[in-house]
């Protein structure tokens, strides 16, 4: 398969779908039964459905999969599996980070991306100052978050469990 | 030893202390967790089978009338369309928790404003979608329809109490508080949208659903669909959050079955997100007076609580707002009463701590006002209201933590027990402040069946259909079953969720834990039984830890090749009516509140909470963290908003229905006070899914008021009612 | 969402030629566009993705203005070094708004374009003159807790939901336009968008077949900026009431004070006068109260709305006390 008319979702690639209207979450959990990527509002509304386009955190809710012709697309699958699991995924499931699981993969996709985005300088609603060095503080984790909802109240122990991830020696 | 138990007397044996493996209460991990993080556990619209049809739900775009056609031609030749379902089977509501039957049909007679009343089914769900939104309806339909729960006549409700006279109390008080607070409704907004997968293979019906309660809701499927239980399978392995708004069958798992059945093809029905905030049940909203008189001395010698909520006519559910007003305070002179408005709202039900979620948060603010009233330290006035019997019907109670939370909670707050005035700290632009209010959670338990098999090769399975809706059931059935039969955790795989295994209480009203865990636990009991006559010892002496008898015999060696099961039975007994049993707590809370925008930001919580044996510290405080989070919403931003003209929501997404999010909540501190409470169930435990948020927001309200002097008397606090409260 | 043809545009040209079809719109990050799409509130029969056309760059113009394209993205734009340092109001005002995911996606022409978060625009199965002229307006007699209280008309009460484009009033910027025939012309940004009047489907004066290729920001003056949001949630939801605010003081008086509101209007609020009360006088409480009777002096609430009326004025003198340094 050539790279025209696909895209790659966890390095493998895909044909883009025939419907244009099918939105890159759609056609991640209809067309290519990768259901981690959840919907929970289909309107950018929650954060579920978070994927890494091109290593950039969006919601895969809004975008359409004709959108991402040649695009390298990471969903919570691409991050680790349950044999290898990720730093973030490890620390999700000790820190009790999650409740009834739906907006788990979304909130890991997004941590992800979020700690790239602090390390690249990039400043937030939550920066004193819009000049970096960016801090991994509560504060900066909270808002840097806040796309992600949870609606079981998970958000002190994803707050840590970001923490623990961020705290590690590299 | 029978693995049936109906409880009529009180556990104080507490078997469970003096097991020998140390799992139970420990802070073992979901044992579900890696699926959960790494997205392979499966919810009820991601299985994946062949030939998949997809179903769209067209809504009423009336509030009130009935369905005169539907003009399936206008969309049937639309691609993909295959089909239009209006079948008499479609349900116009979701059950009721426990109902377990049919819900109002047929969904033509339309009570509410988005209601649905029928399902496009076409080859893909962008098809779907756009023919649903095509459909051609007509309706008749009726004038003069009552939106307004103010503005309409409304019932009593049975179970009012009166007792002496409030009104003389009142009068003779040296100090009396008469104030009434509005809640406006909730949604549960459950981050997985409501949702299943029906197949029919000609005979039998296998339903993945996103449902709380398999064991209600298979008989209020079956009921619906006019088909026999035993034709019919649910499955919900996992559950994306329910709060309440899937305890019963609800509309889209109606409409996938008659869809799958008629079609001979599997279909999926998820609820758009819409949908979810317009057709599932929605907490109402209230009206609530208090009347508290009180001596000298702080103690209550008046408790006065009456309610208003609403409901669509025929609904039997009534927010039962008064719930622990029964029994929470002391005072001899008591009136309690409800009363119902009937609206064409959606339908009323439950809502994740249904009655003190709004109950107490209003009931701490009044004894707040109480408090500064009296010259009395918060704190001290609810420890001297304390009862010692339920000052109604004078039972005693099971066990009760209220005073040892409240002191604990302090504690652990650094709460300041002396003179308190608003506006007492300010920085910058913001007014800090504290406040306090008790917890309380009537506990419940439901009757609960789960079969533990223990494998010849040393491993334990349960199985049971019961769910785990995030709250741990999965984990700490493991950790019971662990306990009891001496292994550790990862020897013990839990099957939840298929109504192919015995039936369990369902998770809802906090009861799940305490029930399945008590069932287990009687399995168990069984199992050790024939494993203590193996090992020659009487059961109470059966030691088992790490897969053997301590010092003796391997389970592998007792079992002999051979596969051992015992199906436990817990059905509550005649306790519930010998004690008043409720798990109670304390909130603290700090926040800021700024002095020109009236925003509010909760800076620090602290909760403390007795609730029985703690099964897993890790997933008993996540619930309670999540209750805490509730709080936060229910305090500050969360409100349905009703079209006045057609009573439609107008708020129906996650955008403008505002949950809080990550940014909203501090730091928050969770204190588990020691108890053990055998007249609640035969492991000691009570629920605690529930409890941490009865009365969160009361806390975070007082704390307003002491940081900017603003009394606000309607919930949601949004800037807008700071402000308009806020002295200058 | 209905069936449209999907084209991509090449470049800028192409993309002139394709959106000038029937019923043609430009999706760019898409992420007001699809959502509006899927409500079935917007039904283009075309969709031009203009997402690989260029005109994403960020760069210095010769007068020590910026230039920033169309097709950067908010995060772009945020956290651009001469964005952070020179028009810091435009960072934060674009920080205080959505959330990473969609800054991400989102990009400076569709953000301009962003339509009201109105419940009843949003709802096909509701009046609204802005989606279906003749309509009516739900809003009025219902729940109008997010509306204007600022400009609006008997057909319309509608805001203009976004925060970016309140620091880019603030900044007076000047958006630049291309058509299908290649013709540019450039609008200053207080004249982009429209109040409702009579033609509430109009949110801004752009032409169908006209394009966005980017904005223009002045050269940097000096000041304190500040974007101040007022919201229900800490983070994550629309502006209540919002001020862009570019204060420079000389000495004990204000010297330049360019403020622009958003939350209160179906535009970002800019009034000259609100700003011409402040300058050449002493910071104050007094002060700060007559600017605010000049920026709401034709203000008018709509029941639920009416808050905004009080919360407009203290997040002014907030945000004036913060930027002169005045005690309140």
């Amino acid at each position: 398969m050539s790279s025209e008319n696909t895209v790659s979702i966890n390095g493998q690639p895909h044909a883009l779908p025939d419907d244009p209207r099918v939105s890159l979450l759609d056609m991640l959990r209809h067309h290519l039964g990768l259901t981690g990527t959840k919907k929970g509002c289909d309107h950018g509304q929650c954060g579920a459905c978070t994927v890494l386009v091109n290593g950039v955190r969006i919601n895969s809710c809004l975008t359409l999969a004709v959108m991402h012709d040649g695009d390298e697309v990471t969903t919570i699958e691409g991050l680790g599996t349950a044999e290898n699991p990720s730093a973030l995924q490890r620390a999700f499931v000790e820190r009790d980070a999650y409740q009834c699981g739906y907006c788990t993969p979304g909130q890991i996709c997004s941590a992800t991306a979020m700690l790239d985005e602090i390390a690249a300088g990039w400043p937030s609603d939550a920066s004193d100052s819009l000049d970096g060095p960016m801090e991994v503080s509560t504060e900066e984790i909270r808002e840097r978050m806040s796309g992600n909802i949870c609606r079981c109240g998970a958000y002190a122990n994803i707050v840590d469990a970001i923490r623990d991830v961020a705290g590690e020696p590299a | 030893m029978s693995a049936y138990l109906k409880q009529d007397e009180p556990d104080n044996v507490n078997r469970l202390d003096h097991m020998r493996q140390g799992v139970l209460g420990t802070d073992a991990s979901r044992i579900e967790g890696l699926l959960k993080v790494t997205g392979t556990a499966p919810y009820a619209a991601e299985y994946q089978l062949d030939d998949c049809l997809e179903g769209v739900l067209v809504t009423a775009t009336i509030s009130k009338g009935e369905v005169t056609a539907i003009d399936a031609d206008s969309v049937l030749s639309m691609p993909g369309v295959v089909a239009v379902i209006d079948d008499p089977s479609l349900t116009a509501r979701a059950a009721q928790g426990t109902a377990g039957e049919a819900p109002a049909q047929p969904a033509r007679e339309v009570g509410y404003f988005g209601q649905p009343i029928a399902l496009v089914v076409a080859e893909s769900f962008e098809q779907a979608r756009d023919a649903s939104k095509h459909l051609k309806v007509s309706y008749r339909a009726d004038d003069d329809v009552a939106f307004d729960p103010e503005a309409v006549e409304a019932e009593p409700q049975d179970g009012a109490t009166s007792q002496g006279d409030l009104a003389h109390a009142m009068k003779e008080a040296p100090f009396s508080v008469d104030v009434t607070y509005t809640t406006e409704g909730h949604s549960s907004a459950a981050m997985e949208p409501h949702a299943a997968i029906a197949q029919w293979d000609g005979d039998t019906l296998t339903v993945y659903a996103s449902l709380q309660m398999l064991n209600y809701n298979i008989s209020e499927l079956a009921d619906s669909l006019g088909l026999d239980e035993d034709k019919l399978r649910l499955v919900s392995r996992y559950v994306g959050g329910g709060f309440g708004s899937k305890l019963g069958v609800s509309e889209e798992t109606v409409a996938a079955s008659v869809a799958a059945m008629e079609l001979g093809r599997p279909v999926r029905v998820a609820m758009l997100r819409q949908q979810v905030l317009q057709c599932i049940m929605r907490r109402s909203e209230t009206r609530q007076r208090f009347r508290l008189a009180a001596g000298e001395d702080g103690k209550l010698t008046g408790f006065g609580h009456e309610a208003r909520v609403s409901n669509l006519p025929g609904e039997s559910f009534a927010e039962p707002v008064l719930q622990s007003s029964h029994f929470l305070y002391a005072g001899e002179n008591r009136e309690l009463s409800m009363e119902v408005a009937r609206i064409h709202r959606m339908t009323a039900g439950s809502v994740r701590a249904p009655g003190e979620a709004v109950g107490m948060p209003a009931l701490e603010c009044a004894m707040d006002v109480l408090a500064e009233k009296c010259g009395l330290d918060p704190v001290e006035l609810r420890l001297r209201n304390i009862p010692d019997r339920h000052p109604a019907n004078g039972t005693p109670f099971s066990s009760h933590k209220l005073a040892e939370c409240l002191k604990q909670g302090a504690e652990a707050f650094g709460w300041d027990s002396g003179p308190r005035s608003p506006r007492h700290t300010r920085e910058g632009e913001w007014w800090v402040g504290t406040g306090m209010a008790s917890a309380a959670r009537v506990h419940n338990v439901g009757e609960a069946k789960a079969r533990v098999t223990l494998k010849a090769d040393g491993t334990a399975l349960v199985e049971t259909d019961m769910t785990d809706i995030g709250t741990g059931t999965y984990t700490i059935l493991a950790q019971t079953v662990g306990e009891m039969l001496g292994l550790p955790v990862a020897k013990v795989l839990v099957e939840l969720g298929d109504t192919h295994h015995p039936r369990g209480p369902g998770s809802g009203g906090s009861w799940g834990a305490a029930s399945i865990c008590s069932a287990a636990y009687l399995a168990c009991l069984a199992l050790r039984e024939t494993l203590a006559k193996r090992a020659d010892v009487a059961e109470e002496k059966l030691e088992l830890k790490d897969g053997a008898v301590v010092g003796g015999a391997s389970l592998i060696d007792l079992l002999d090749g051979r596969d051992l099961a015992e199906e436990g039975h817990y059905e509550p007994g005649d306790i519930a009516d010998d004690f008043t049993a409720s798990g109670f707590g304390a909130f603290f809370a700090r926040v800021r509140v700024n002095r020109f925008t009236g925003e509010t930001r909760v800076e620090h919580m602290t909760g403390a909470f007795g609730f029985g044996r703690v099964l897993n510290t890790k997933t008993a405080r996540s619930q309670c963290l999540g209750g805490m989070t509730w709080s936060i919403g229910a305090a500050l931003t969360e409100a349905m908003l009703f079209d006045p003209v057609d009573g439609h929501l107008a708020n129906c997404d996650l955008a403008e229905y505002h949950v809080p999010v990550n940014r909203d909540v501090p730091d928050l501190d969770v204190v588990f006070v020691e108890e053990r409470d055998g007249a609640a169930s035969p492991i000691q435990a009570k629920g605690i899914g529930e409890l941490g948020m009865c009365g969160g927001a009361g806390a975070i309200a007082n704390a307003i008021y002491n940081a900017c002097g603003a009394r606000v008397f309607e919930f949601p606090m949004t800037p807008d009612k700071v402000l308009a409260a806020m002295p200058d | 969402m209905r069936p449209f043809d999907y084209q991509r545009a090449e470049g800028i040209d192409h993309a002139g030629q394709l959106i000038a079809a029937e019923n043609a719109v430009a999706i760019a990050g898409g992420t007001n566009l699809l959502d509006l799409m899927k409500l079935q509130v917007e039904t283009p029969q075309t969709l031009v993705d203009v997402n690989r056309i260029g005109h994403a760059e960020i760069e210095d113009s010769d007068d020590g203005g910026l230039w920033i394209g169309a097709l950067a993205t908010n995060t772009d734009t945020a956290v651009h070094p001469r964005v952070k340092a020179d028009y810091p109001v435009l960072a934060r005002a674009i920080l205080a708004g959505a959330t990473q995911q969609l800054r991400n996606r989102a990009t400076t022409g569709g953000n301009l374009c962003q339509r009201t978060r109105c419940y009843y625009f949003t709802n096909i199965d509701q009046p609204c003159n802005k989606r279906d002229p003749g309509s009516g307006c739900g809003a009025i007699d219902g729940i109008a807790r997010l509306h204007a209280v600022l400009g609006t008309s008997d057909q319309c009460i509608a805001t203009y939901p976004g925060d970016m484009a309140v620091a880019l009033s603030a900044l007076d910027a000047t958006v630049h336009i291309t058509s299908a025939h290649g013709k540019a012309r450039t609008v200053p940004v207080r004249d982009f968008h429209r109040l409702p009047g009579h033609t509430p489907w109009k949110d801004n004066v752009l032409e169908p077949g006209e394009l966005i290729t980017g904005v223009s920001l002045p050269a940097p003056v000096e000041g304190t900026q500040i974007y101040r949001k007022v919201r229900e949630r800490s983070s994550y939801a629309f502006a209540l009431c919002s001020i862009a605010a570019i204060v420079e003081m000389d000495g004990d008086k204000i010297a330049r004070a360019d403020l622009a509101f958003g939350g209160l209007a179906h535009k970002p609020w800019h009034d000259p006068e609100v700003g011409e009360v402040l300058v050449g006088q002493k910071p104050g409480a007094k002060l700060f109260d007559k600017a605010a009777d000049v920026l709401l002096r034709d203000a008018r609430g709509y029941g639920e709305n009416d808050f905004k009326i009080p919360l407009a004025r203290r997040t002014l003198a907030a945000v004036l006390a913060e930027a002169t340094g005045a005690e309140l």
